[in-house]
């Protein structure tokens, strides 16, 4: 028993330790080496325009689905016309991002961590390090980048689709009367409730892009070694990206209340 | 010298792979490192490269100690490289075009027009001009190979490594790439270090042979040594034999 716990806190801060070294290398590499933007770009559309679909669906059925159970709840008290508000503060301060982020996760973490898994398992990774291309400038640095970039712009547009469906719900199944739920929409919601969404977008981020670099590039030997850095890495990601939500939402409502 | 081992040592967990390996390769040398399959012979050759840190012991190459530094230090030094993959180690999201001139692409100093007439030359060399469109995917064991050879030199390095370059392939498929390996030291007049269990691919491609066992440089002889020597060690694995006491020779 004592062995396994050893064992266990040995890869659990061993693996804290090496993911805090690739923070430090994608720094480094910021710094250093000038990344290729057509390797970026690449990425943004395989990472963007390729998730943009899962992300809007996801948006618009939360929104749907937020709008009917808080017009259900609200009209007990004659507040139906706020019912939007909450749907848009909700979806822009809290599910846009975390949905958005764990979908993110889901498809292009995974995707992420099996590529360089792969890659890992081949030695294309070490081919890479003998052509005197850092692995972190070649690999990381263009899916981090674009990572950080797409997340806020698939948010956004998720948000977007969120707001639209809860609407027609509200107006054309829940027959509320549009102008006074558009008009208390924009009423309550404030310019801060959606900056806290963005900032958190920029941090879940860089939390997919870190965790399904790392497992990919610390990926075992082997098929089994590949499918099991990838289900981490999408596991890894979903789990820290709801733990940050929560110590985020707390410490962004300070600073922007 | 051109690369200078001394005590070199590693250890996986509880299991030591080198116990303090000591060699060294001129210029222009071709020697092969033989030795039983996980005996340490692919560790070894990532050592020299720095894609594995030991734990202890010194690397010189061109009288620069490569055993302590960092990813990025080591860059510069690993454009001396060119190295064959056991596997070839292609990039399977490019063509051959975009994986043979992955690093002239990459630094930039020549044209479009100029690269592609490089890659041309070079997969002329290793047989295999007109490919330049294909996948890795698409091609045979032995054509990747000579892809990953063709890689490896279009930068002329001065030290070329090879990982196993006739494992997994048929006797004349080995053949031709064991020609092919003369060829390229020939004519680029390279310092190259072979790792291989091939023993007629050792015999052809090193001018000096190297054997591993249990972690340390056991023989350093010429090829016509290696293959007369009676020491029971050599006998065994230069022939084959699993065990001497139920060898009948034929």
């Amino acid at each position: 028993m004592t062995t396994m716990a050893k064992q266990f806190a040995e890869e659990w801060f061993g693996g804290l330790g090496r993911g805090t070294l690739l923070c430090r290398d994608i720094a480094v590499s910021l710094f250093l080496a000038k990344p290729k933007w057509r390797d970026v770009l690449y990425q943004m559309y395989f990472i963007g325009v390729k998730s943009q679909s899962v992300v809007a669906i996801t948006g618009a059925f939360t929104g749907m689905v937020l709008c009917a159970q808080t017009y259900f709840q609200f009209h007990k008290i004659k507040m139906d016309t706020a019912t939007l508000a909450v749907v848009s503060v909700g979806m822009g301060s809290e599910l846009g991002p975390v949905l958005a982020g764990l979908m993110v996760a889901g498809r292009v973490g995974a995707a992420i961590a099996a590529e360089l898994g792969t890659m890992r398992v081949t030695e294309q990774i070490d081919a890479l390090r003998t052509l005197a291309a850092h692995p972190v400038d070649y690999l990381v640095v263009p899916r981090f980048l674009a990572t950080l970039l797409v997340m806020p712009l698939l948010t956004a547009g998720s948000v977007c689709v969120g707001i639209l469906a809860g609407y027609l719900v509200a107006v054309f199944l829940l027959g509320i009367n549009p102008t006074y739920i558009w008009y208390n929409m924009l009423h309550y919601t404030h310019l801060n409730d959606m900056l806290t969404g963005m900032i958190k977008t920029f941090i879940f981020g860089a939390i997919i892009a870190v965790v399904a670099c790392y497992k990919g590039l610390t990926c075992p030997q082997g098929a089994e070694g590949v499918g099991r850095a990838t289900t981490e890495a999408v596991v890894y990601s979903s789990i820290t990206i709801l733990i940050s939500n929560f110590f985020l939402t707390m410490l962004l409502n300070r600073w922007l209340p | 010298m051109m690369i200078e081992v001394r005590n070199l040592q590693k250890k996986f967990g509880a299991l030591e792979v080198l116990r303090g390996v000591t060699f060294s390769v001129a210029k222009g040398e071709a020697i092969t490192i033989i030795g039983i399959s996980g005996g340490g012979k692919s560790i070894l050759l990532k050592h020299l490269i720095g894609l594995i840190t030991p734990d202890s012991g010194e690397i010189h190459i061109d009288g620069q100690n490569i055993a302590g530094m960092d990813e990025r230090q080591l860059m510069p030094v690993r454009r001396k490289f060119g190295m064959l993959f056991q596997g070839a180690a292609l990039f399977d999201s490019m063509t051959v075009e975009e994986n043979v001139a992955f690093i002239l692409s990459r630094e930039r100093t020549s044209s479009p027009a100029e690269i592609a007439q490089r890659v041309a030359e070079v997969l002329e060399l290793v047989g295999l001009n007109g490919i330049q469109k294909k996948k890795p995917a698409e091609l045979s064991g032995g054509m990747r190979k000579r892809v990953g050879l063709a890689r490896a030199v279009i930068y002329h390095p001065e030290i070329l490594l090879y990982d196993e370059p006739t494992t997994g392939l048929d006797p004349i498929a080995s053949d031709s790439i064991d020609q092919l390996i003369i060829r390229v030291v020939e004519k680029l007049q390279v310092t190259s270090i072979a790792v291989t269990h091939d023993m007629r691919s050792a015999r052809r491609i090193g001018q000096r042979i190297l054997m591993l066992h249990e972690g340390r440089i056991y023989a350093d002889q010429t090829p016509e040594e290696i293959f007369q020597s009676t020491d029971p060690v050599i006998y065994r694995f230069v022939n084959g034999i699993a065990d001497l006491k139920e060898h009948h020779p034929v």
